[in-house]
């Protein structure tokens, strides 16, 4: 039978690749924002399972409030690209330390 | 014996997707792979009950932050190329850091199962209901516990949203636009001028 562990290492595994993907694309903006929903999905996956084999509603409550974190996020960290984009030209984030002051 | 099967599928779907939204060599593919990991992490929700949380992820990430990020992918103009120079290169160190983390996180995962973790028990106030559905009861608690977290929540997004909107916009010089203080200090005697023409002539402005 499925226990609340199999949960934790479908979750777990997606949180290692989320921080992968963060490594691997580093120059890559767009692919770290959808790495960091990868490790926000990750932790919703145990949230709800947990708050599910627990029976305690809090979890879910608590995964809705990481969801709209997540579109916060989503939407600023996209409108900050855009902006980079318009004055440089690129997204390659190796450049950003030129913004000094 | 359904149950298992289906938890199997939706696991190795969601997994397998992560892992190629982030190897991916095209960013719209990569948003694709990444629309069905969250299709198939809310399967997952399905299965243990949390129907409100799957169907929210579906609506928020499917229709909301998927769409937003392929209309960013597709307005940028980027060499993707050029981006992806650094892979190889990251890769060792990256992969370190994984599975240091992965370790770490087994090793978690194999306390909790000896025992040794004491997690607590939930208190009852928050207990699941057997005879109302999972929205109504999830209502229940956010409307009356939680409602604070609740509105805090939406000041979160009304900040979101308006952050957004004034990163983004910009005033482009050829447009017009109405200058409302400027309107309403016009008065007719300057604006408006009487004349009288002799027949036969026309009118100066």
């Amino acid at each position: 039978m499925i226990g609340v562990e199999h949960y934790v290492v479908v979750s777990s595994i997606l949180f290692v690749l989320g921080v992968l993907g963060i490594f691997l694309n580093r120059k890559n903006v767009i692919i770290v924002l959808m790495a960091i929903e990868l490790i926000l999905l990750a932790v919703n996956i145990n949230l709800v399972a947990f708050s599910a084999f627990l029976g305690d509603l809090t979890g879910q409550i608590f995964a809705m409030f990481v969801l709209t974190v997540a579109a916060g996020e989503a939407a600023v960290g996209l409108a900050i690209l855009v902006i980079y984009f318009r004055g440089r030209g690129t997204i390659a984030v190796d450049d950003v330390n030129r913004m000094k002051g | 014996m359904i149950h298992v099967i289906a938890f199997y599928l939706f696991a190795v779907m969601t997994v397998a997707s992560g892992a190629i939204t982030i190897l991916s060599r095209n960013p719209v593919h990569s948003v694709l792979w990444l629309i069905l990991a969250f299709f198939n992490a809310a399967g997952l929700m399905v299965l243990v009950g949390a129907e409100f949380i799957a169907m929210l992820l579906v609506i928020v990430y499917v229709g909301a932050v998927a769409v937003l990020f392929l209309f960013v992918v597709m307005m940028l103009d980027i060499d993707f190329a050029e981006l992806r120079a650094g892979f190889v290169r990251y890769f060792p160190l990256g992969a370190l850091v994984a599975l240091v983390l992965l370790a770490e996180i087994v090793l978690g995962i194999g306390a909790y199962r000896a025992g040794s973790l004491e997690l607590g028990t939930p208190d009852g106030t928050a207990a699941v209901a057997e005879d109302v559905s999972n929205t109504t009861a999830i209502g229940a608690l956010l409307y009356s516990r939680y409602l604070f977290l609740f509105e805090a929540a939406g000041i979160i997004l009304l900040v979101a949203m308006i952050g957004a909107i004034v990163l983004t916009h910009r005033q482009r010089g050829e447009a017009l636009v109405q200058n409302i203080s400027k309107q309403n200090a016009r008065r007719p005697d300057e604006a408006t001028v009487n004349v009288k023409p002799e027949v036969g002539k026309g009118v100066t402005l």
